[in-house]
């Protein structure tokens, strides 16, 4: 049968007779990785283009439209040391960054108007006090205006277009303060100017602006960036399928050009990338990730099987009947939309600060206006006051004070390994009391471990490595990597559903079931023992040896439960998995609550229990299973090897064996929340001193310009702290 | 205080030229990848620094 390799679904036309193709290589993470990649890649004749990005870890390809195939670029790669994957950019992406580019353009044109506003402004300040002209101070206002009122229209729009969309819907947030107190103090100006008035307030203005863009931008550019990065590793799990365009000849195709109605071939100890059914062929799947269940289950004629489980020991036919997107039962998904229509009523930080801060912003400045008013002021004169205060009062310390946390913090995470999926995810991390550990794949290693090794001389278990190296079966691999075998025996044969064998210097040697082996007599030792294992034997002429394959714990798991614990956090394992297997994992961690055999929607139950007590639930989980109470969860974590529903479901996503992570991420948001209401505070404790001084009507431009400033930059700075979180397990 | 007549025209436009420059660096792709650029600029011999085509 010949295999070939089909990549042009990802390839688009960049230009004339030029083929462009996006990668995502996983391990390029400095100057030298980049200058490799990109003379290895530009050597290969007709490439026109080969650029690494190393902040998105991509690299951007184009070459003469003529026969060279995309699928020779990820062969170079791979010669070169990188592991490399075909990447669609999601429209969400897509929508993303060109958001924050024209964040980006309005911050641009915002700090230009700011820096040649104030550039006026001085002169107007300090002519105030000795010998300006007053139609020399016009003069400077005009030009003021000229600048401020076109940089302000352009570059308020991301917060005039939201402000109009929460008015429009009758509700309020962040935007509409600011837009009423950058409009007012627009307005205000220009008839202050008219009426040749010493002070005009263009400069607060405008400069509110720019610091209220560089906290939406560095908001929305921490979302970007680690959306790209989870992009890549969604690629990097290199989920394609062996897909039949033949009676006879199959193409590795990527999934997402895969079709109801298509024939995929599946063989053993390979991981299922479709929903369907079996057409041919006889096997063991191995369903842990979408069940929880470790038992492997028969695959025949007519059984359906799903995305994310492991075909063990037959090659199956199998017809689509959903890909892509679609792989998932209905079920799962009806639960799932339910619990994210539940989840979205929560309310983030920013917003909470905010829906208290405006109107007792907007009763003061009116307060302000009507006092000065009895007090026997004009009107022209209080209103000018009720405006100082608005200016400032000015939300942009506000403004920064989530953002920059978040940003410095996410940035932190990434470092011990964690991604953010959800900005506010931070928030409510720090909030979890309450832990619900799923137990398959999330406690215990997505790997099979060998567990008996002490009990098998090295000489043989080495033997054992290099003949399971020639079978494509999990268990094998296992086996394999354990011994860490590199050379395959030659001539060994592989007898399906059987084992492999294989003579070497007159001695025959078997690996497989313990009756192919002749070994039935000591499997009941080791099964007492350990419920959960897999049992593989192996014979070396007549001595006879029983492996031990199971899931094992994550390296750390102990460790990083009594972290929890120290840390006052409850602890509970619900798993979709057997009673005994469960058991076995919560007592080796001192875990007393645990519930076995529960299905998504008892997960969803336990769950919706906990809240009503008030308890916030942090989930960790990886299987579809888990999917629906990830998102019922107050906020949920998945490992990297999650099935890809549960990823994008999950708030964070942490990277490797160890579980430390989630200890880590937790400290790190505690620490953020802190930081966060430090700062809500901070600003506060600013307007506080500010707000007096400008309800007495002695404010200038100058001391609003800067108050504000001042109180931002401390904002700012007292983020930066949330970066040195990194506490060691204990 | 004529000097005003041209001095300001002067820094608006300098003001203007810089902003001028940042929007066509923003939109030739200069600011997708700084981590990248960071090193590029200490890297020994550069490969010719060609820009993406435009999606």
């Amino acid at each position: 049968m010949q295999v070939t390799r089909d990549f042009s679904h990802y390839v688009r036309i960049a230009g004339e007779g030029i083929k462009h193709i996006d990668l995502a290589v996983e391990g390029v993470h400095c100057a030298g990785c980049m200058a490799k990649i990109e003379r290895g890649l530009s050597a290969i004749p007709d490439v026109t283009l080969a650029r690494v990005n190393l902040t998105d870890r991509r690299v951007a390809l184009e070459w003469k439209q003529g026969t060279l195939d995309p699928a020779r670029f990820i062969d170079r790669l791979e010669e070169l040391g990188y592991k490399a994957y075909p990447f669609e950019t999601e429209s969400a992406e897509e929508a993303e960054v060109a958001e924050s580019r024209f964040l980006l353009r309005c911050l641009g044109v915002a700090a230009f108007a700011t820096m040649n506003v104030m550039m006026l402004s001085i002169p107007v300040w300090s002519g105030n006090v000795s010998d300006m002209l007053p139609e020399q101070r016009d003069f400077f206002h005009w030009l003021s205006a000229l600048i401020a009122l076109p940089a302000a229209a352009y570059a308020g729009q991301p917060f005039f277009r939201s402000a109009w969309r929460a008015l429009s819907n009758k509700t309020t947030n962040m935007d509409v303060p600011i837009s009423i107190g950058v409009c007012l103090a627009l307005g205000m100006s220009v008839v202050e100017t008219i009426h040749h008035a010493e002070h005009a307030y263009f400069d607060a203005a405008i400069m509110l602006l720019t610091f209220l863009l560089v906290g939406r931008f560095l908001d929305q550019n921490m979302r970007r960036r680690t959306r790209a990065v989870a992009g890549n590793l969604a690629a990097l799990k290199a989920e394609t399928a062996a897909k039949f365009i033949g009676p006879d000849e199959i193409s590795q195709v990527p999934i997402a050009a895969i079709h109801p109605g298509d024939i995929v071939l599946l063989r053993p100890g390979e991981r299922c990338a479709v929903d369907g059914t079996v057409i041919e062929g006889r096997s063991e799947i191995d369903q842990s990730l979408i069940t929880g269940e470790t038992l492997y289950v028969t695959a025949e004629q007519d059984t359906p099987v799903y995305a994310g489980s492991m075909n063990i020991s037959g090659t199956l036919r199998v017809r689509v009947s959903a890909a892509s997107e679609a792989t998932l039962l209905a079920e799962i998904t009806r639960l799932l939309d339910n619990a994210l229509a539940a989840r979205s009523r929560y309310m983030r930080l920013a917003d909470r600060a905010s829906r208290l801060y405006a109107p007792v912003v907007h009763a003061t400045a009116l307060v302000t206006i009507l006092g000065w008013v009895v007090a026997g002021a004009s009107w022209h004169d209080a209103i000018v006051t009720g405006v100082a205060v608005l200016i400032i009062t000015c939300p942009c310390a506000l403004g920064l004070a989530i953002p920059t946390v978040q940003t410095v913090a996410a940035g932190t995470m990434f470092k011990s390994g964690v991604l953010l999926n959800a900005g506010d995810a931070i928030e409510r991390l720090a909030e979890a009391d309450h832990i619900i550990f799923d137990k398959t794949g999330t406690l215990t290693l997505p790997d099979l471990e060998v567990t008996n090794v002490a009990d098998i001389p090295a000489d043989i278990f080495e033997l054992a490595g290099r003949l399971a190296l020639s079978s494509h079966h999990p268990v094998a691999a296992a086996v394999a990597q354990a011994a860490g075998a590199r050379s395959p025996i030659v001539g060994a044969v592989e007898e399906a559903g059987q084992g492999v064998r294989a003579t070497v210097d007159g001695v025959e040697l078997r690996l497989g079931r313990p009756s192919f082996c002749g070994a039935e007599g000591l499997v009941g030792l080791t099964d007492d023992l350990d419920p959960e294992a897999s049992i593989v034997a192996f014979s070396k002429g007549s001595e006879k040896f029983i492996l031990s394959v199971r899931q094992g714990l994550r390296p750390d798991a102990q460790a990083v439960i009594a972290a929890l614990k120290a840390r006052n956090i409850g602890i509970e394992i619900l798993s979709g998995d057997r009673e005994p297997a469960v058991v076995a994992a919560a007592h080796a961690l001192g875990i007393p609550e645990w519930r076995a055999g529960v299905t998504p929607a008892d997960k969803i139950a336990r769950i919706e229990e906990l809240k009503r007590r008030g308890t916030k639930v942090l989930m960790v989980g990886d299987g579809m299973n888990d999917a629906p109470s990830l998102a019922a969860a107050h906020v949920s974590m998945s490992p990297i090897s999650a099935a890809h529903l549960s990823q994008a479901t999950a708030d964070l996503v942490f990277l490797g064996r160890p579980l430390a992570p989630v200890v880590a991420a937790i400290d790190a948001s505690r620490k953020a929340l802190h930081l966060m209401r430090e700062n809500l505070w901070l600003a506060i404790g600013y307007n506080v001193l500010a707000v007096p001084v400008a309800i007495s009507g002695i404010v200038t431009p100058l001391i609003a310009a800067a108050a504000m400033s001042g109180s931002s930059i401390l904002v700012m700075l007292n983020s930066l702290r949330a970066r040195n979180t990194s506490r060691e397990l204990g | 205080m004529e000097i005003l007549v041209i001095l300001v025209p002067l820094a608006l436009m300098l003001g203007g030229a810089g902003l001028v420059a940042f929007l066509w660096s923003l939109k030739s792709g200069q600011y997708d990848d700084l981590d990248g650029a960071a090193w590029r600029a200490i890297a020994d011999d550069e490969p010719p620094p060609e820009m993406p085509a435009k999606r």
